[in-house]
């Protein structure tokens, strides 16, 4: 069987749906966290094949900067978290509320 | 070479007060008294003597050409606007320029006694000679816009003078009140200037001063069209600075100020100026009938309106301060009949008599320990005899009583008012000028005869003033008593000398108006002498019933001067003695109300209220309502925020799916 | 020396910006701190005289000009350049920039080396804006300059001083982003930012009106026209006194010099549409802003009403459309920016003595402070225009300008009205000073305040100076600006003084399109009939 980029579309699409899914019912923030570099990872697939399917590299130098953003963005958001459960003993969302303010 | 030097003479006669002005103001406490003193007496000495150089120079030449100019520098210079620091002189302003510095330089001399024990001493002889430069500076002006340089400059130095002794309220409210009224009256003339700058500019040449007298009366035919218009504004000013109904209110107060200050620039000076820029703009004045007929109507108005409030005054200073106003509607009134020259003639008469009167009332409150009030002086006469003296002698001359000095100005004024066809304004002045004789002998009567009335502590330090004080009253005396000769009129076999000096100025432009006049008196010359005889006559003989009676009412008979207080209820007096509620008037006229509607109105309503409360905080309330309203969906729910991103999405998505 | 002269404007706005850097990172005592801006400030000053003495007063284009791309592929310029007017603008600032710092000596005792930045980078931010001829650049120092104020009075303020500070930055803002728009559009249509691409733009009539109103309005609140006005009172009053002067002094001429540089130029018929109305708004302020000004019980806010007041006259002066108000106008901004910021300054004195400006906490102050009375009077007659001081010139040309405009209707009515103001000013200053300084010495509190100390007087000394000085030579500045003035105005077709004879008839005021800019200008006059 050739592997066609509908595969390759699929696959992201299954697992931004995981990560979707379970960033919208999970409570624990570490989680969520995982599942956002779920969604940011599927991305990558889609900009991976896309690159191979049209033969330039564009897509290549997308998923390069998405790693780092992703990276980033986790390292921040796990110092945030750390720096949270710190205080409040938790990393359960539903009890931050102080975003409102 | 000669020439050049004296023209360049004029800037220094300006100049030379100021440095004095100067260095007394800057050093102040640090210059010992005797040196402040001696370098503003010096100062202003030098002046003077350099004006009689000029004014020798102009003598001795062709009476057509007597005109010397020296130009400093350019001042304004925009475009085809060309304004320059410059001073001028001809036979009228060396009249005013010999007048100022003269009288100047005694009323300083005067000021050595006077203020002898005042703590501001240097202050005082800082702003007397900046008086001196801003007078000078008004009068030998090239233009018009130096003039009112000037004009502004002398406003400035009454301001602070009659705030001098500011640590009472009252005196410093009376200066402002001048500076105001003042600018009031400058509105005006700065109107009459626009319009004779607009009307001008685009018709000058480069280089052509637009301001400049010259120029002016070189294009008196651009001019002529707006000239009622011009010389109504110009007017205004006039009214302002010479104290004219309706913006005299401020010269009585001015009496806040020092003696010498009263006696040199609010009688002596300052407020001639009015008359002095009326008269250098006669070719303009004389183009419009309508605005000639204003400012002799005014003139003739405020002279009676004045004196008739100085018949019941108690305070000396007011008395005399009130004359003053009624003099200086004679000499608007000499204006407006056309006779400039006696105007100007006047002016100088006029200063003499009434320095003299003022610094003998100072003369007086010196010694009555600062005591203004009539009521409680009385019997000086032989207390300060040299102060009674000259006083009586001002006292004729400014009641009219031949040979004085007052007497060949007021009734030439009188004259011109009645042979120009002004027979009501010459019933007018008549009426004023007997009026004039009577408050003066009352006012004599009361301070020099009788029984003094003083308390004895006050009566033990009566004293005659020191010789720095009556020398300069000695003088003046003279001056008030021979000083109107120049103008001996040629009915009484006199040659008239002082119309045949001004003659050039005011025969020089298109005066059309004044030349009507001049030959109407040419005409009827037989005929004439004879009324003017009849008139000169009597108005001598009016101006000695009035002093007889006011002599004879205030010594012998003071009985029917109570009665004439109960008359009507006293309501008469009443009116005469709050100088008609005029004050009053204007106080509840605009002064109240204009502060009510900017404290209320502009600044409680507008302000505060319509543009920050209703306009600023009315944006800033819209922004918070809609903020207000979109909180309700920032709950801090980190999954509702999942939730409705994840939904949002999904719609958008599907939107454009399909809408494709 | 070819290099001074090819930097010397890029040279003169950054100096400031390098001290203030030093300021923020490496100063931190205060005495230090104090000399080192005072010093960076004189450097630029003198800097600055070097452009006072080298430029070419025939000319009426930009001198001194550096041009070289900055963003895009070199549609955005860096593009400094100068001309008379931002030249004695420029003067004007780096002039009162060492006076003020030399007047936060003792007024300013915390956080000093960052509130000395500030001024300093406010400094650059003003003198950019002056300087810049690329749009974005000015856009750029234009809300540079709100940046430090907002603190200046956020800060350093009075009580209020929040709010004061943010009613200045909203109020400013708001106006500065129809602006961006505008500039934005012609971006768009011009291709580039250059100022001189914008002026060759052929742009449609209704546009103009769009266009000048978006401008004008953000102008409008700096300078401020009525009714846009309600910031400065409070701006001023919380601000501290150096906060003031250079509020006073410079910040409220950004609004004038734009409409001068900016809106009148690149849009003549927005110009001649909404003239009339600017003009009566320019009226109204002079009068309110008077009337307003003599009811305050705080001398502050006196002086900063006067300045709504004084700055309606320069409003009106640029909008009389003659070559003599808009010199006027121009003049009067540095008048204005000297007696005012004079005011300002002794008022502070008075303030860091006592720690109040409720003028009914005084009386006869001139029994114990003779010197700063003496100053304060004349600062005080500057402020009303008396001749031989700078303010007369300012208000008798833009009043003269006014009265003999051929190109604004009613012209006459207006300088009318506006010389009311002239003595409406002597009541509201002279009522002031009667309160403050003469009477008896009635309040125990003002018994032993000291007279003004050297300091003080070395910083007011130059200001009186000047004032002093221009009044009696204004040609000094006039001769500055004369030429870069009809340079400026070409594009409005305006009439150029020198033809100005032959305008005889009243036929001959429709003029002739004029330079470059507008071939569709006609004059109101003909339009009203």
């Amino acid at each position: 069987m050739e592997i066609t980029l509908s595969h390759y579309l699929l696959l992201a699409g299954a697992v931004f749906t995981t990560g979707m899914v379970g960033f919208v019912i999970r409570r624990n923030a570490i989680v969520m966290l995982m599942c956002v570099e779920l969604m940011l990872s599927s991305t990558n697939i889609v900009f991976a094949a896309f690159s191979r399917f049209h033969g330039n590299a564009d897509g290549h130098v997308f998923v390069l900067m998405n790693f780092a953003v992703a990276a980033a963005e986790a390292a921040i958001g796990l110092a945030i978290l750390v720096e949270i459960f710190r205080r409040r003993r938790t990393v359960n969302v539903d009890d931050f509320k102080t975003l409102m303010e | 070479m000669e020439s050049h030097s004296t023209e360049i003479l004029l800037r220094w006669i300006v100049l030379i007060p100021l440095l004095g002005a100067a260095v007394n103001g800057l050093l102040n406490r640090k210059l010992p008294r005797q040196v402040a003193g001696l370098l503003a007496c010096t100062t202003v000495g030098i002046s003077f003597a350099l004006s009689i150089v000029v004014f020798l120079r102009l003598l001795g030449m062709e009476a057509e050409h007597r005109f010397l100019t020296d130009t400093v520098a350019t001042w304004i210079g925009y475009g085809n606007l060309s304004v320059d620091l410059g001073f001028a002189i001809d036979p009228l302003n060396a009249v005013m320029a010999l007048v100022v510095t003269g009288i100047g330089f005694l009323i300083h001399v005067y000021s050595l006694g006077y203020m002898a024990h005042d703590q501001g001493f240097q202050r005082f002889f800082a702003y007397l000679n900046l008086f001196i430069f801003s007078m000078m500076t008004l009068v030998l002006g090239e233009n018009l816009l130096m003039l009112f340089v000037g004009w502004e400059g002398v406003g400035l130095c009454s301001y602070l003078l009659i705030s001098f002794w500011f640590n009472d309220e009252a005196n410093a409210a009376a200066g402002k009140k001048a500076f105001i009224v003042n600018r009031i009256g400058d509105f005006g003339f700065l109107i009459g200037m626009f319009l004779i700058g607009a009307t001008l500019l685009p018709h000058l040449q480069g280089g052509e001063g637009l301001f400049s007298f010259q120029t002016l009366q070189h294009h008196t035919d651009l001019l002529a069209p707006v000239a009622t218009v011009i010389c109504l504004l110009l007017f205004v000013g006039a009214t302002g600075k010479s104290a004219q109904i309706p913006l005299y209110i401020w010269l009585p107060d001015a009496m806040a100020g020092p003696t010498p200050v009263s006696a040199l620039i609010h009688a002596a000076t300052m407020v001639t100026a009015g008359v002095y820029m009326i008269a250098r703009m006669n070719f303009l004045f004389v183009m419009s009938d309508t605005a000639m007929l204003v400012v002799a109507i005014v003139g003739a108005a405020t002279a009676i309106f004045a004196s008739s409030i100085a018949l019941v005054q108690n305070d000396i200073k007011k008395v005399l301060a009130y004359s003053t106003v009624s003099q200086l509607g004679y000499m608007m009134l000499a204006c407006g009949v056309g006779a400039f020259g006696v105007g100007i003639f006047h002016v100088m008469t006029h200063a003499f008599f009434k320095a003299l009167l003022f610094l003998g009332s100072g003369s007086v409150i010196h010694a009555m320990s600062d005591e203004q009030d009539m009521r409680v002086m009385g019997g000086l006469k032989n207390k300060l005899p040299i102060t009674y003296w000259t006083f009586l002698i001002g006292t004729l001359a400014i009641a009219g009583v031949f040979p004085a000095a007052g007497f060949f100005s007021k009734d030439e004024i009188l004259w011109k008012a009645w042979s120009s066809g002004h027979h009501i304004l010459w019933g007018v002045g008549f009426l004023a000028a007997g009026m004039t004789a009577f408050y003066m002998m009352r006012l004599v009567a009361m301070t020099f005869y009788g029984q003094n009335r003083a308390s004895a502590e006050v009566k033990s330090h009566i004293h005659e003033s020191p010789a720095t004080m009556t020398i300069p009253l000695i003088v003046l005396a003279g001056l008030a008593l021979v000083g109107g000769w120049i103008g001996w009129p040629h009915f009484l076999g006199g040659g008239a000398w002082f119309e045949a000096w001004l003659e050039p100025v005011f025969s020089g432009g298109h005066a059309a108006h004044g030349a009507v006049v001049h030959s109407a008196g040419e005409a009827h010359v037989a005929h004439d002498v004879a009324m003017e005889w009849t008139l000169a006559g009597a108005s001598l003989a009016w101006g000695i019933l009035g002093l007889g009676v006011g002599w004879f009412i205030y010594t012998k008979k003071l009985a029917t001067a109570d009665s004439f207080k109960k008359f009507a209820g006293g309501f008469p007096h009443r009116v005469l003695l709050n100088k008609y509620y005029v004050d009053e008037g204007y106080e509840a006229a605009f002064i109240r109300p204009g502060f009510r509607l900017s404290k209320t109105v502009l600044w409680k309503v507008i302000d505060a209220g319509v543009i920050d409360g209703l306009l600023v905080n009315g944006a800033a309330l819209v922004v918070a309502v809609v903020g207000s309203v979109l909180r309700i969906f920032q709950n801090g729910m980190v999954r509702f925020y999942a939730w409705s991103f994840t939904i949002g999405v999904t719609v958008f998505i599907l939107y454009l799916s399909f809408s494709g | 020396m070819s290099f001074i002269n090819d930097h010397i404007l890029t040279l003169v706005t950054f100096v400031p910006l390098a001290g203030s850097l030093a300021l923020w990172t490496v100063i931190r005592r205060d005495g230090l701190a104090r000399i080192f801006a005072l010093v960076v400030a004189l450097i630029d000053f003198v800097l600055s005289l070097h452009l006072w003495f080298h430029f070419d007063p025939g000319r009426g284009d930009d001198q001194f000009v550096e041009r070289f791309a900055w963003l895009l592929s070199g549609e955005v310029t860096y593009h400094l350049g100068m001309d008379g007017i931002s030249l004695v603008l420029a003067l004007l600032t780096t002039f009162l920039g060492p006076l003020v710092i030399l007047s936060t000596w003792s007024a300013i005792t915390k956080r000093v080396p960052g509130f000395l930045g500030f001024v300093l980078f406010l400094q650059t931010a003003m003198l950019g804006t002056f300087f810049a001829r690329d749009m974005l650049l000015f856009y750029v120092f234009w809300e540079a300059m709100l940046i430090p104020m907002y603190f200046i009075i956020g800060i350093w303020g009075g009580q209020r001083r929040i709010y004061a500070s943010v009613k200045f930055f909203i109020f400013t803002m708001v106006g500065s982003v129809f602006m961006l728009v505008g500039i934005l559009w012609l971006f768009f249509q011009a291709g580039s930012m250059a100022l001189t691409d914008f002026l060759n733009l052929q742009i449609g009539h209704e546009q103009q009106l769009w266009l000048f109103a978006a401008f004008f309005l953000a102008f409008a609140i700096k300078v401020p026209v009525f009714p846009l006005h309600t910031w400065l009172p409070d701006a001023h009053v919380e601000a501290p006194t150096a906060g003031s002067v250079i509020l006073a002094g410079v910040l409220l001429k950004m609004g004038t010099y734009g409409m001068l540089r900016f809106a009148m130029p690149l849009f003549p018929d927005g110009v001649t549409f909404f003239a009339p109305a600017i003009s009566i708004l320019a009226v109204i302020g002079i009068i309110y802003g008077a009337l307003v000004a003599m009811v305050q019980p705080d001398v502050k806010k006196l002086v900063a009403y006067s300045s709504v007041s004084h700055l309606g006259f320069v409003v009106l002066g640029l909008f009389s459309l003659t070559p003599m108000g808009v010199a006027g106008g121009i003049f009067q901004m540095l008048a204005h920016g000297l007696s005012t910021g004079a005011l300002f300054l002794l008022v502070g004195v008075i303030y860091d003595r006592r720690h109040t400006r409720e003028i009914s906490e005084f009386g006869g102050l001139a029994h114990q402070m003779p010197l700063y009375a003496t100053f304060f009077m004349i600062a005080t007659l500057a402020s009303v225009g008396l001749p031989i001081l700078a303010g007369f010139i300012g208000e008798f040309m833009i009043l003269f300008g006014t009265f003999h405009s051929s190109t604004l209707v009613h012209a006459k009515l207006f300088a009318i009205l506006a010389a009311t103001g002239v003595v409406l000013g002597a009541i509201y200053m002279f009522w002031m000073y009667q309160r403050v300084f003469l009477g008896k010495l009635s309040n125990d509190k003002n018994r032993n305040l000291p007279d003004l100390n050297l300091r003080e007087i070395v910083v007011l000394v130059p200001i009186l100076v000047f004032i002093f000085w221009l009044g009696v030579q204004p040609g000094f500045i006039l001769d500055k600006i004369e030429t870069s003035v009809e340079h400026v105005l070409a594009p409005l077709g305006v009439e150029q003084h020198h033809e100005s004879q032959t305008s005889e008839s009243h036929h001959a005021r429709i003029l002739p399109a004029g330079g470059t800019g507008s071939p569709n200008f006609v004059v109101l006059e003909a339009e009203s009939h």
